[in-house]
């Protein structure tokens, strides 16, 4: 089998990459979804607050994803369900195994990578203690009660402060368990400030930010855990141990970009996103390899990963149609500083970027009155100043091919946050 | 009240089945005991799961003498029953030049116990091995005949063998109380019923001596040994070639670092006495002990990639000696106990002993050649087959292209073979413990549901709420949601 474009996953970043391929002239396009329905994790948010940004009203996570799914449908995209891929070789050979097709071998003019990501588990958090049932990822337990309509627990408490576990706190809360509490490790919460408010402080749910799960208890079923203060080196607090009884603990304490199959292919990734190194066209160090979405780095909103996929898609497009790529471009590398954590993209070919590039960055600490700049050759190009930046909220900077064609040989870009 | 077996064993663990599998082989009815909700449930689920050389015993106990008969059996053991294992070799490493002479020592010692193809070697052959090998190792006992094995599916085959050769295994089934009736048949008293049997043999880990004690004279106790593990993902799974030791103590073996036979990296065991049978809980400090320990031997260790942690319980016996053989003051009561490390290495030679022990007091005889399993297929993972064999597979069932664990890449058909064939799985860590589900990187965060899903499909008895993860106690739900709201939506 044969295809311009394969889309790797048929979630929010895979509709709409394949959506804008296709509008790009891909006709032939496929996208290979795992689930036995395209939606990805939004069909089991069915919380509302999406597409504020691209819709200009309020849906729920299905809705969304509804319009995307219409709008592949309206172009007759083919989408196959149940099929996962188990291997992307470096020439783009995708291999996928679906009960309906058996194993089958798609060649691939150009490859999008869409996975999304997953929940860092309990094991990887080293919480020592028993092993018993009733510990949960967040999104784990919003599956159980929003898609198999089951409650997991009576008492629960929740470690992290992710958009998901303060999503599921009101979730949980509406369908009738007790939410006792939120621990925070970090000095600071994980998510969204207005899923604090509304999902956290309209219900009363105390949020313990420096505060952990140091213990877990009860040997079939959780019996109770042991929460602590910790330290500025995030070590527990001696003293400081609180019980709570409860049934049930749900994590959610970050998300992980799924990149074993982009690993496969060879795909180079950022030890700090854990998502592929990405260039203007968010093609990764593989050519005609691109990836969108929480592949590449974990979004807080889903519009912004709409917006980037279909990013993706137009520049997958544009790979297929020029054939052999032209003379290779290094591409200036974008140096975070002052606090940035990472961009995306890494790196910026001016003379190949659109005329207006949104550069995506995550900072490590909670700052006040900063502004966000960006340099090149010492000339500032960008300026924006921020009442406040968290980690737990994405951050964004719009460049122009303009103001970085006028240093096509710089050595660097750099994006800075800096005191105002 | 049932009638009664000829033999009951007691404990259903890799030593206990690995009896009821050579039973099984004779003429005589089996009941299998295990408290449990599955085959495997105790010290067998969560060791080293590594097949030891010999070097360590004491010359001339049963220890040294079951673990390098055991070693020997293990690869036609394995075979038979389509178990991984591997014989990746071991390496006992020396951080000390003044400790080189107890590298010496040891082989000298393996030597005596009959461990073949041991050798000392220097520091350039080490690191040639073992490229990662700590910079302060000065050279390393080499012992190719050690070996890596799935100690689940191990104990999961055995038990698998015996009741397709007629064993009646009872899950969830924890004996009692345990006495002589008049008619000198043993008395069971379980959850489930009272047993009675003619033979009793008594494989019950760490709960050996509440057994033993009830019917001899001479006490038998078992202290409970916690060794804490990490387990890393298979990205770590390189990082070393061998198992290896540093050298061991008198508490055990120290803080081994060994792949797994699925690729994985395990970094363990502490050793701490406690009196709880059953406690495996994890602690801050022996997870600490276990990083701390690992790095003298191995550096650059990834500790970043650990998956989960765990605690297993070796049967301890003060006298560090494994107890086999029929007790002098209860005839037909056979022990099997203290079995701890080597115990899984044994595993094979103590069923055929122990079985051995059973039928000269029972008098039994074989069955006829041919007319019993003596070899199993395994459960087939499709994801390790070749591509067109994999193919064929998922056009004869479609179930085999359906990927259900993205992580350990396991498919639906996996699944419900698991829970179909003989000493079928029954709760989530069932079917974990054979095709690994939620073994991998996201622990089960995404395939939790859809494998209670199947579960609740495939088995009558079974609904979603009813579902668990290690027998009754551990559902994974409390109800529907809602549940607690009354008609009129008040609480």
């Amino acid at each position: 089998m044969k295809r311009s474009c394969v889309v790797v996953g048929g979630g929010p970043a895979g509709l709409a990459a394949a959506i804008s391929a296709y509008d790009a002239g891909l006709k032939d396009i496929i996208v290979l979804e795992r689930e036995d329905r395209l939606g990805g994790i939004l069909n089991q948010c069915i919380h509302n607050g999406f597409g504020l940004h691209t819709f200009d009203e309020e849906l729920t996570g299905p809705e969304y994803a509804q319009r995307y799914i219409d709008e592949a449908k309206k172009r007759g995209i083919e989408c196959l369900l149940e099929c996962t891929v188990i291997d992307i070789s470096h020439e783009r050979v995708v291999t996928a195994v679906s009960p309906e097709l058996g194993l089958i071998q798609i060649e691939a003019g150009s490859v999008i990578l869409a996975m999304g990501c997953r929940e860092r588990p309990r094991g990887a958090l080293n919480i020592p203690g028993t092993r018993p049932a009733g510990i949960y990822t967040a999104g784990c337990a919003q599956h159980l009660v929003n898609i198999e309509g089951v409650l997991p627990g009576h008492e629960v408490v929740i470690l992290g402060s992710g958009d998901i576990g303060l999503i599921m706190a009101r979730r949980l809360t509406l369908e009738g368990a007790h939410v006792q509490v939120v621990a925070e490790l970090m000095p600071y919460s994980g998510g969204l400030k207005r899923n604090i408010v509304q999902c956290l402080d309209d219900f009363g749910i105390p949020l313990k930010l420096s505060h952990t799960v140091v213990k877990i208890e009860g040997d079939k079923r959780v019996e109770g855990v042991w929460i602590a203060e910790v330290d500025e080196h995030l070590k527990p607090i001696p003293g400081t141990e609180e019980h709570y009884t409860c049934d049930t603990l749900l994590l959610s304490c970050g998300l992980i970009p799924e990149n074993e199959l982009s690993q496969k292919a060879g795909v180079a990734l950022s030890p700090v996103t854990k998502g592929p190194v990405v260039n203007e066209q968010l093609e990764t160090d593989v050519p005609g390899v691109f990836a969108c979405g929480n592949v590449l780095h974990v979004h807080d909103l889903v519009d912004y990963v709409s917006e980037e996929a279909s990013a993706a898609g137009r520049h997958a497009a544009a790979y297929v149609k020029a054939g052999e790529p032209a003379e290779e471009h290094a591409g200036i590398p974008l140096v975070p500083e002052g606090g940035v954590r990472y961009t995306v993209p890494a790196t910026i070919d001016p003379a190949s970027m659109d005329e207006k590039l949104t550069v995506r960055f995550r900072v490590g600490a909670v700052r006040r009155n900063v502004f966000e700049s960006v340099y090149v050759d010492g000339a500032r190009i960008a300026h924006k100043k921020r009442p406040i930046v968290a980690p737990g909220e994405m951050e964004q900077v719009i460049l122009k091919k303009a103001d970085l064609e006028k240093h096509p040989d710089a050595e660097s870009i750099r994006v800075v946050l800096e005191e105002a | 009240m049932n009638d009664a077996y000829d033999v009951c064993i007691i404990g259903a663990g890799v030593v206990g089945t690995a009896i009821a599998r050579n039973l099984s082989e004779r003429q005589c009815s089996i009941l299998v005991l295990e408290r449990g909700d599955d085959v495997c449930s105790g010290t067998s689920k969560a060791n080293s799961a590594i097949v030891h050389a010999g070097y360590d015993a004491e010359p001339g106990t049963l220890m040294a003498k079951y673990n390098v008969a055991g070693n020997e059996m293990m690869g036609k053991v394995c075979e038979d029953l389509d178990v991984p294992f591997e014989r990746i070799g071991s390496l006992v490493v020396c951080t000390d030049v003044e400790d080189m002479p107890k590298l010496e020592a040891l082989k000298e010692r393996g030597e005596k116990n009959g461990v073949k193809g041991l050798e000392v070697i220097a520091r350039d052959r080490l690191v040639e091995m073992e490229p990662n090998i700590s910079d302060e190792a000065v050279g390393a006992l080499w012992a190719p005949t050690a070996g890596i094995v799935d100690p689940f599916l191990l104990t999961i085959a055995q038990a698998e063998i015996a009741e397709t050769n007629g064993a009646t295994i009872l899950t969830s089934c924890e004996a009692k109380t345990l006495s002589k009736e008049a008619d000198g048949l043993w008395k069971i008293e379980t959850e489930k019923g009272t047993f009675r049997a003619r033979c009793v043999v008594n494989v019950a880990g760490t709960h050996a001596a509440e057994i033993h004690n009830q019917v001899s004279a001479d006490k038998m106790e078992i202290v409970p040994r916690r060794g804490e593990y990490l387990l890393l993902d298979k990205r770590a799974g390189g990082h070393v070639h061998h198992t290896i030791f540093c050298l061991p103590s008198k508490m055990g073996k120290g803080i081994l670092v060994t792949p797994t036979c699925h690729g994985n990296l395990i970094l363990g065991p502490t050793a701490t006495d406690q009196e709880d049978e059953d406690d495996t809980a994890t602690t801050a400090e022996g997870l600490d002990a276990v990083r701390k320990g690992a790095a003298k031997t191995v550096k650059d260790l990834p500790l970043r990639e650990v998956i989960t942690s765990f605690a297993g319980l070796r049967a301890h016996r003060p006298e560090h000696e494994f107890l086999v053989g029929e007790a002098k003051d209860a005839p037909g009561f056979v022990d099997c106990s203290g079995i701890e490390s080597p115990g899984l290495t044994s595993a094979p030679a103590l069923g055929e002993a122990v079985a051995g022990i059973v039928s000269d007091i029972l008098k039994l005889e074989r069955k006829p050649e041919g007319s019993y399993a003596t070899k199993r297929q395994g459960i087939v993972h499709a994801a390790a087959l070749p591509i067109e064999e994999r193919r064929a597979l998922i056009e004869k069932d479609p179930a085999y292209g359906r990927i259900v664990c993205r992580c350990e890449e396991v498919s639906e058909g996996e699944i419900v073979d698991a829970i179909r064939r003989p000493c079928g799985a029954r709760s989530l860590d069932g079917i974990k413990r054979r095709v690994r589900c939620g073994m991998g990187r996201c622990q089960g965060g995404f395939c939790t549901p859809k494998v209670m899903d199947i579960l609740a499909r495939e088995v009558p008895e079974l609904t979603l709420e009813s579902i668990t993860k290690k027998g009754k106690g551990s559902e994974f739900v409390v109800g529907h949601d809602k549940d607690c709201y009354g008609e009129g939506g008040e609480r």
